[in-house]
């Protein structure tokens, strides 16, 4: 554990530190870079908060990858539909926490629908009509989203607070900018994380699912329930995905544009592994940072908005050391 | 009973290697396109042209395009979109430079030099396969849709960005770009194109290099034991399959919509292309034209259809319905017909060949 | 045969019925004069069409309830949806085109992407389009675009005015000054570019421009960058949709002051403040109508229609910056009709005659009393080769409920504007082989 571990926590303050020194050479002979420390630090903070919400929708797709090899295009969607569900409790009037576990309840219910309706006629198809099929959910949900709900801007409010909060006023003059929203639900990720490896872990039900993940013929021989299983894991990427729409949603109005949040999620994806949980929040970690700073830094050279396909590129360059991700599982190939 | 091959022998190998070696498919093809070339332009509606066949005609060589990627070569692609871009703006760029030069030509230069960005961004799937490829290729897509939005030079330093097309005639005064090309011109210029196109990509994957993309795709790993060269295989498979991209971009920019911004080619674009792909067929030419005419189609049919059933819908319900039955029409027919359109047209033909006996 | 095998056959034989669904045209009624409505009620840019939509429906409504029509002629008004998309902009209009009882009488697609598709095909089809306040700024030059009005005001003159706005703040010099423009990297968020940098160099500012890519759900970075690196005085925001709301959050996060922000008119409606809560209050936008229900017109949309419960949308939503949006626009429009119907008849006119009334219109701020909108917008007068009408914005600013004015109605300096507009159609003209039209001799 300790030699997997100790590159990382060496080699992680090694590139931050490096990539700062960087700069700051290029800013003293290129006037238009502007760099200082604090500066630097801000935007690393801030980019690695937002890699953790990056996290969170990734989350998803690894869960319903790793159980049945499907790549979940309506993760985005489920995230849309979650988000309005809730807000629609809250509109009749429940109170947040109540309107959450409603909505959670839908969201199981909605698992089961889809597994007996879509994935049950579909077993043993190849994993391009499964991924067809998850489009048409995708569209399906979206539609129904809004003819249930509505297309307007919707406010989602469950009392998270958004204000600046300045840290580390003494080492750094004027302090370093943190948002409260950020660090709030960067924690609410990391406990979701945290929880989803216990049951993973520790869990009867976990132990099944990551035997589904290697074998399915295999976990079949010895039992285990394949249709329950997907149910089970549909369920779980489905509560995800309402975490996720909690989230997102609070941070930008719940609107139709939530369900593009799922774009963000394929680079951190193809850096961690499709089957990975923490390759996912490590890929987060790392698009989510690696993003913000080339956005800052390197857009006076190649012109701004250069985030959307920084993130992709940043991501190849990992695929092109490891073709299956950072910690993906290595694929051994048979003739 | 009439679609029999009996009495039908072929004594040569060219004849018997045809496109259509049964005598009724010949026939058949030719009367739908004499048809649809000589026919169809004079009862169709300005609406049918313009906003139906137009479309339908340059998605099909897009499909094609992209079928031959995936479904013949096995490489996942989403980066249609910024490859459409591509020959949007090259057909710009060489048109603009050059008004003399006849359009046909501009588009077909457009399309080899998409065919070269296509072999750029190829290289990847040298090394990454699978989704992962397909992930890899949106960094192509967002790369070049970026590109062509903020560099003024690509839509000549316009205030907005917006390339519109310079009224261009394909000889004397047949128009087909701009205000004086009527919707007649543009049809029967894409139908002529989009047939040659066709043929073109039909013999490509019926020789050589198209079995070499095909074992690339069944078994990469024995592809390779047994002596194709996965480089050349792979590269020329983008570079085909952009090539015939490149050029639906440039007929879509300068015969359809006429005026384009680079968001025109945005993601959505390229997960639409697919789709076509998807529910026509992979690894068929037909299947491209099915799959265009049901993703062109569809929503124009579902929009419209309330009003013909005499219903009062509000716009937006309309709108939503439309999203809800496209994703359960895409799930119905997975679940009825994976294979796609083409496969149900074959097994059409199957039964038809067998009729009137069951067996 | 199996359930399977039945559905193959079915599902493959109604397959090939659908071009033959396509396209079918609307029966004919009595004689009404068409208005379309490409709006967009669905889509990722809903919250904002939708608003929109009601006004421009509810006035015309309005018109046929209160009035009869105009001068008796009844209209007859059709949606087609085109969620901001521009194929289905150009498909709804091809559609449409024919669909109506009458010539369609003016075409606004609230949409800069489909007006400029729409551009070749209303030349063709001799249809007035009527960007306004969107669209090509140089289609303002109506020699080289006959059928294309940007009136009252277009994005031009919009920085313009936000630059004289700037200038009044700071005691009448802005030299040395630091501006920022944050845009939606596409034709719509580039339109003011060039006209900003003109000014930059003629008034001294320094001008810095911040591209965020659409749909523009990620503006952490930038506003890092303007928020704490390069902290300008001023920040502009030229954005639509979901960018609106999500940059003024950002910029609430990072501490810009929020009386400094100033947005174009699309980028200052209720939907995109109201979700940043306490913290977009103080931002200020331009617009060029006013907001509100205390206008007899808007009031008589409330009797006619919302108290039958026959309004398009929701009763709150009437008098919001789009709503309003939506009636200045139908207003225009119906305005257009009724100067062409005193030339041509109380008649069904066809598309050259009402772009003859929008060449003749000449709305006057006693002619707006008149319809009920007093003080509702400025004086419009269009002409043959003025398709804009020189129209002035204001500065308005969201105090947390509504929107209230901060500053008087600010005209734009159109001797510098009408030139950049005529070289720029200029440009076009050669591009596309157009002749440029001599007013004079239509006279």
């Amino acid at each position: 554990m300790i030699t997997r571990v100790l590159p990382w926590l060496l080699g992680v303050p090694a590139v931050i530190v490096g990539l700062g020194l960087l700069f700051q050479l290029v800013s003293l002979a290129e006037p238009r870079l502007y760099f200082t420390w604090a500066y630097y630090l801000e935007v690393l903070i801030a980019g690695t908060l937002q890699g953790v919400m990056y996290s969170l929708v990734a989350l998803g797709f690894v869960l319903i990858f790793k159980a049945s090899s499907i790549f979940n295009f309506a993760q985005g969607s489920m995230v849309l539909f979650a988000a309005l569900t809730m807000v629609g409790m809250i509109e009749w009037g429940l109170h947040w926490t109540l309107a959450f576990l409603v909505t959670a309840a839908v969201m199981i219910l909605l698992a089961l629908v889809i597994e007996r309706v879509v994935l049950r006629p579909l077993v043993n198809q190849p994993h391009i009509i499964l991924f067809m099929a998850t489009i048409g959910i995708f569209y399906f949900l979206d539609g129904l989203g809004q003819t249930l709900w509505g297309s307007d801007v919707k406010q989602l409010d469950i009392g998270i607070p958004r204000s600046p909060i300045f840290i580390l006023e003494g080492t750094f003059e004027g302090g370093i900018l943190v948002n409260h929203f950020d660090v709030i639900a960067a924690a609410i990720g990391g406990v979701l994380v945290l929880i989803l490896a216990l049951f993973f872990q520790k869990t009867r039900v976990g132990r099944a699912l990551r035997a589904v993940a290697d074998d399915h013929q295999a976990a079949l021989s010895v039992g285990i329930p394949l249709k329950t299983i997907w149910a089970i894991v549909w369920s779980v990427a489905g509560i995800v995905a309402l975490v996720t729409g909690v989230i997102w949603g609070s941070k930008l109005g719940v609107q139709f544009t939530l369900a593009l949040i799922a774009l963000k999620a394929l680079p951190v994806l193809i850096l961690g592994g499709l089957t990975s949980i923490p390759g996912a929040i490590v890929g987060g970690l790392i698009i989510g940072a690696g993003e913000q700073v080339a956005e800052v830094f390197l857009s006076t050279f190649i012109g701004s908005a250069i985030q959307d396909w920084f993130a992709y590129v940043l991501a190849m360059l990992f695929l092109l050391v490891r073709p299956e991700g950072l910690f993906g599982e290595k694929i051994i190939e048979r003739v | 009973m009439l679609y029999r091959e009996a009495g039908q022998f072929k004594s040569s190998y060219v004849a018997d290697q045809a496109i259509f070696p049964i005598k009724q498919d010949k026939i058949g093809v030719l009367l739908i396109f004499l048809f649809a070339l000589l026919v169809l332009p004079f009862i169709a509606s300005n609406y049918l042209l313009n906003s139906i066949f137009v479309p339908f005609l340059v998605f099909s060589i897009a499909a094609i395009g992209l079928n031959i990627l995936t479904g013949y070569c096995g490489q996942v692609s989403l980066g249609t979109g910024g490859f459409m871009a591509c020959g949007a703006f090259f057909t710009f760029k060489l048109t603009t430079a050059m008004p003399e030069v006849n359009i046909l030509l501009i588009f077909l230069l457009a399309g080899f030099g998409t065919a070269l960005v296509g072999i750029v961004f190829g290289v990847p799937s040298l090394r990454i396969k699978g989704f992962y490829l397909a992930i890899v290729t949106l960094a192509a897509q967002f790369f070049l849709i970026w590109m062509f939005t903020q560099n003024p030079w690509w839509t000549n330093y316009s205030a907005a960005g917006v390339i519109t097309a310079p009224p261009r005639a394909l000889f004397g005064d047949f128009y087909v770009t701009g205000i004086q090309a009527t919707p007649v011109n543009k049809y029967l210029f894409l139908l002529c194109f989009t047939a040659l196109l066709a043929l073109v990509a039909k013999n490509l994957v019926r020789s050589a290099i198209g079995r070499s993309w095909m074992a690339i795709r069944d078994m990469d790993i024995a592809a390779e034991i047994i002596g194709i060269r996965p480089l050349a295989a792979k590269l020329s498979a983008f570079a085909v399959s952009s090539f015939f991209i490149g050029i639906a971009g440039a007929l879509w920019a300068f015969i359809y919509t006429a005026s384009v911004e680079a968001l025109a080619f945005e993601v959505s674009r390229s997960f639409q292309v697919l789709f076509m792909i998807l529910i026509g067929g992979l690894g068929s030419i037909l299947g491209s034209f099915l799959g265009a005419a049901f993703i062109v189609l569809l929503p124009i049919m579902l929009s419209n259809l309330p009003a013909m059933i005499g219903l009062r819908m509000p716009v937006d319900l309309i709108a939503h319905l439309e999203f809800m039955i496209f994703g359960a029409l895409i799930v119905f027919f997975l679940i009825v017909e994976p294979h796609g359109l083409a496969r149900l047209w074959q097994i059409g033909k199957e039964k038809l060949r067998r009729w009137p006996f069951p067996y | 045969m199996t359930f399977k095998e039945r559905f193959l056959r079915s599902a493959g034989a109604s397959l090939f019925l659908l071009p033959l669904l396509a396209g079918a045209p609307q029966a004919q009624e009595e004689p009404q004069q068409f208005f379309p409505g490409l709006q967009y009620r669905s889509g990722p840019y809903a919250p904002s069409g939708i608003p929109f939509a009601n006004g421009y429906a509810d006035y015309l409504a309005m018109i046929n309830a209160r009035d009869g029509g105009i001068n008796g002629v009844k209209i007859f008004y059709e949606e087609c949806d085109t969620a901001y998309n521009n194929d289905r902009g150009v498909e709804c209009y091809e559609r449409l085109k024919d669909a109506g009882p009458s010539e369609p009488a003016v075409w606004s697609p609230l949409s800069t992407g489909i007006t400029y598709a729409l551009i070749p095909r209303v030349r063709q089809d001799e249809a007035p389009l009527l960007s306004m306040g969107y669209g090509r700024a140089d289609a303002s030059d109506g020699r080289v675009f006959p059928w294309v009005f940007t009136a009252p005001i277009t994005y031009w003159a919009g920085a313009d005015a936000a630059i004289q706005y700037i200038q009044q703040e700071e005691g009448g010099s802005l030299e040395g000054k630091k501006i920022a423009l944050v845009y939606h990297d596409s034709a719509y968020g580039r339109e003011p570019i060039a006209t900003l940098e003109r000014l930059a160099e003629e008034e001294g500012f320094e001008l810095s421009l911040f591209a965020v890519a659409p749909p523009g759900l990620e503006q952490k970075a930038t506003w890092l960058q303007v928020g704490r690196q390069l902290r300008p005085d001023w920040t502009l925001m030229w954005s639509w949709g979901v960018m609106n709301s999500t940059a003024i959050q950002e910029a609430a996060a990072v501490g810009y002051p929020m009386d400094r922000f100033i947005g174009i008119w699309w980028s200052g409606t209720e939907p995109d403040v109201r979700p940043a809560g306490q913290g977009g209050v103080g931002y200020k936008s331009l617009n060029f109508h006013a907001t509100g229900t205390d206008f007899p017109a808007i009031q008589d949309i409330l009797t006619y229609l919302y108290d039958q419960d026959q309004g398009y949308g929701e009763r709150e939503g009437v008098g919001e910056v789009n709503y309003n949006r939506g009636v200045l626009n139908a207003a225009l429009a119906v305005e257009a009709v009724r100067t062409a119907q005193a030339e041509y008849g109380e008649r069904p006119l066809t598309g050259a005659e009402v772009r003859w009334g929008l060449e003749n219109l000449h709305i006057t701020d006693e002619r707006w009393e008149e319809l009920g909108l007093g003080d509702f917008a400025r004086t419009v007068q269009l002409s043959c080769e003025d398709h804009e009408g020189g129209g002035s914005a204001y500065v308005q600013q969201w105090n947390g409920t509504s929107w209230e004015r901060a500053s008087d109605w600010i005209q734009p300096r159109n001797d510098e504007l009408r030139p950049a507009y005529e070289a720029s159609a200029a440009q076009y003209a050669q591009e596309q082989g157009i002749e440029i039209r001599d007013c004079s001799a239509e006279l």
